[in-house]
């Protein structure tokens, strides 16, 4: 009897230990009334030994280049970060990334605010790989004004600061021109978005099926160049590209990090082996 | 333990010359010849893993604030520059952010172990409420070190638990100003709170001090609550338990690995990825989930002065809990009535957890009319408080408890006890 009361305590417990571990399992919101089910990405990057897929990095910064980069800024990307060891243009020519010339070309592609030492004019000048990317607007208040009042928020974290993280920002990007609930009123400069929290979005919808033109892209795959066609630009392409990139942005250091730890866990396994079997040792002849 | 006799005999001149004016070396020597129960379960490593817990918080925390900015303008961003650019500070930032919670999770183990083996009765007593000062400087340590990053919860966390203070009738709002350092939560706020997660785990070390100490002078507990009485039942400290602890360390660091280097964000919450913005309350205000709890109970009442004093009253328990339970018997491995109520406890510690996590109004059980989470936690509330404050006291009285055995030697080796044991 009293050991069945112990039984049920117990289960009690373990249920309880479920119940409240399910609170981390990611619940974000999809428009509270809405049908609309989020589509899980196999991004290249899940899972512990999963890596950035450098194509789709580097089609996504071009996908920002050409079309995000209108209102968004990435407040915590330099132009050298694209050079690092792990991001998209990362050449093991170019140790310091401020001599990568794709670095060194993209950065000389924005334009820079700077003071003339010389003068103290503002004036204007080419970027270079230690630049931060520019802000887009002068302001938040510029930003707003530009964009029916709505801030477009820095994007160089977003992946991170929204809980679906890449599944989200990927279907954001895919999930327009769904019908509207009857209940919800879409005013002026709002677009319908089940994926956002209510509903509605002041992003109009950024893409449009070959919106821009992909190049071709050339990665070095342990020293042989490989040439990888330019996969047409429809919206889901460049949302999943954009997505990745948006990925790296928020984590630059992921491959580093899970190539340790994978380094470390195997580690810890083996000395916790090691500890198992002097701990045996150790009380042989002990009884306890 | 007390009267545990020193064997250190200095072998040099030096060491002689040194034992005779500050005999550090026989301290040491002492800790690891210290006589330990034979019997201690795996659930006694978990002092060992806390004070690594602590010394690794404080090298990466010293490490960090290297290159943290405690000023609203750049505190979002000098943490994004460690991550980013800091040498080794991808590696060091979620070490320190993931151990807080590790700690956490080491530390209500230990608390539970404690609650199990009536760890906190006589002679332990101090020992144990030096246990409970250390776990509210730990909370207060870790609600500081969360406002740091400047996210928006770290900025509306801090808002609202500050906001506590203001609830305080007639001093409320002087006090809540004061502890700002202006009329809301700004840069003086973080500077101080800076200030004082820097602090504040030096003074959890000097306590974890007095906790050893205290430790080594009532002696260990063990799982079945029986003092040791003779040479057979303890073991010395080295090499049986830093064999045993370093195993279990181990383990728990795989567990530690795994979070730092796969799941880096899995124990935190997304929206501490936006910059703080005082103009805009996020939809949700939830605490790191080591609070949860506490958080369910703040919230299971209407008033929110009764909140709060629920809340402290629910750790102010912990410190008399000595002289709640009446029950001469410390394990509940002889307390067969207790036994069960103190599993439903931890179930219902758990349930707090959820529903502190949860929207109060919004269904948690389907059953009925469907039970909210505001009615669960009020539940849970109940049970949590009945536990110190009726069913401890009572069972103390009218349990019969099960036979024990006479020592520890006779527990472990049953008729065999008079084998000699090493
Ligand atoms: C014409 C300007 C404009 C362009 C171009 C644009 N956005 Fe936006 N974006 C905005 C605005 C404005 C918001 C804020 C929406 C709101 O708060 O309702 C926004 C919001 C977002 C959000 C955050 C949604 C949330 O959960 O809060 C993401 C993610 C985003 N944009 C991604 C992108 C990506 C990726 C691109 C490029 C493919 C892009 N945007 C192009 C204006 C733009
Ligand atoms: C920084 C946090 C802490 C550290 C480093 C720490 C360290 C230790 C160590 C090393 C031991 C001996 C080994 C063991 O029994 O596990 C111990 C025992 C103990 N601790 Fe802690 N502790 C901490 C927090 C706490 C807290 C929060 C409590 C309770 C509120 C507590 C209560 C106890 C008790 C009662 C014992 C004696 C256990 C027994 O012998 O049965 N400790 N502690």
């Amino acid at each position: 009897m009293k050991l069945t009361i112990n039984k049920i305590a117990l289960a009690l417990s373990a249920f309880a230990v479920l119940a409240s571990t399910s609170v981390f399992g990611v619940s974000y919101a999809a428009g509270a009334k809405s049908e609309y089910k989020m589509e899980h990405v196999h991004w290249h990057f899940n899972g512990p030994r999963g890596s950035y897929d450098r194509a789709a990095v580097q089609r996504g910064y071009q996908v920002y280049r050409e079309i995000c980069s209108a209102c968004h800024a990435l407040d915590y990307l330099s132009f050298r970060h694209l050079g690092d060891k792990g991001g998209p243009y990362y050449d093991k020519a170019y140790k310091n990334p401020n001599d990568n010339p794709y670095v060194k070309a993209f950065a000389a592609d924005w334009t820079i605010k700077d003071i003339d030492s010389e003068t103290g004019d503002v004036i204007e000048r080419p970027g270079t790989p230690a630049d931060k990317f520019p802000s887009i607007f002068d302001n938040d208040a510029a930003a707003r004004a530009s964009n029916g009042g709505a801030l477009p928020p820095d994007l160089s974290v977003i992946v991170a600061a929204r809980g679906g993280g890449a599944d989200y920002v990927y279907n954001l990007l895919t999930a327009y021109g769904l019908d509207a609930p009857k209940d919800l009123k879409l005013t002026g400069g709002l677009y319908y978005n089940p994926v956002m929290e209510g509903g509605a979005i002041a992003m109009a919808p950024p893409l449009a099926d070959e919106l821009i033109e992909y190049a071709p892209i050339e990665v070095n795959d342990h020293g042989t160049i490989k040439t990888i066609p330019a996969p047409v630009a429809t919206v889901e392409q460049m949302a999943k590209d954009v997505t990745e990139f948006l990925a790296w942005s928020a984590d630059p250091k992921m491959e580093q990090r899970k190539s340790l730890g994978f380094a470390t866990m195997i580690y810890l396994l083996i000395l916790s082996v090691l500890l198992y079997f002097s701990y045996k040792a150790v009380w042989r002849d002990v009884e306890h | 333990m007390a009267g545990h006799p020193s064997t250190y005999e200095p072998q040099y001149a030096a060491t002689r010359w040194l034992d005779q004016r500050l005999p550090v070396i026989r301290m040491g020597a002492d800790f690891m010849t210290f006589p330990s129960p034979r019997n201690l379960n795996y659930w006694w490593t978990f002092g060992g893993i806390l004070s690594l817990c602590l010394v690794s918080q404080i090298i990466t925390g010293i490490i960090l604030a290297m290159h943290y900015v405690p000023h609203v303008d750049m505190a979002f961003d000098s943490v994004q520059r460690i991550r980013r650019d800091v040498p080794f500070g991808w590696l060091l930032q979620p070490m320190h952010a993931v151990g807080a919670s590790m700690f956490f999770l080491a530390v209500y183990v230990h608390m539970f172990r404690g609650l199990y083996y009536g760890s906190y009765k006589a002679p332990r007593e101090l020992l144990w409420i030096l246990g409970c000062v250390i776990y509210l400087v730990m909370m207060a340590t870790a609600f500081l070190g969360y406002t740091l990053p400047w996210g928006q919860m770290s900025f509306w966390g801090a808002t609202v638990i500050t906001g506590f203070f203001g609830a305080v009738p007639v001093v409320g709002e002087s006090l809540q100003q004061w502890l700002l350092g202006g009329y809301s939560v700004d840069n003086a706020t973080l500077n101080r709170f800076f200030a004082l997660h820097y602090l504040l785990p030096f003074v959890i070390a000097g306590v974890v001090g007095l906790h050893i100490w205290a430790l080594h002078h009532v002696g260990q507990n063990n799982p079945i609550g029986v003092t040791p009485k003779t040479k057979t039942d303890t073991l010395a400290f080295h090499p049986f338990y830093t064999v045993k602890d370093a195993f279990a360390l181990c383990i728990f660091l795989l567990i530690f690995a795994y979070f730092i280097f796969y799941q880096p964000d899995a124990l935190g919450h997304s929206d501490n990825y936006i910059p703080a913005d005082p103009l805009k309350t996020p939809a949700h205000i939830v605490p790191e989930w080591y609070f949860l709890p506490f958080y369910a109970i703040l919230r299971a009442v209407p008033d929110k002065l009764a909140g709060i004093l629920l809340m402290f009253a629910a750790i102010v328990v912990l410190f008399v809990l000595p002289w709640l339970d009446t029950s001469k018997v410390r394990s509940m491995r002889f307390r067969p009535v207790a036994r069960p109520f103190f599993f439903v406890f931890i179930f219902f510690c758990f349930i707090l957890g959820w529903c502190g996590a949860g929207n109060p109004d919004d269904v948690a059980v389907p059953i009925g009319k469907g039970l909210t989470f505001k009615v669960l936690s009020q539940i849970s509330t109940a049970y949590y408080f009945a536990y110190f404050l009726i069913i401890l006291p009572i069972l103390g009285m009218t349990e019969k408890a099960k036979e024990r055995p006479v020592s520890i030697t006779k527990s472990v080796l049953g008729d065999h006890a008079a084998a000699p044991a090493e």
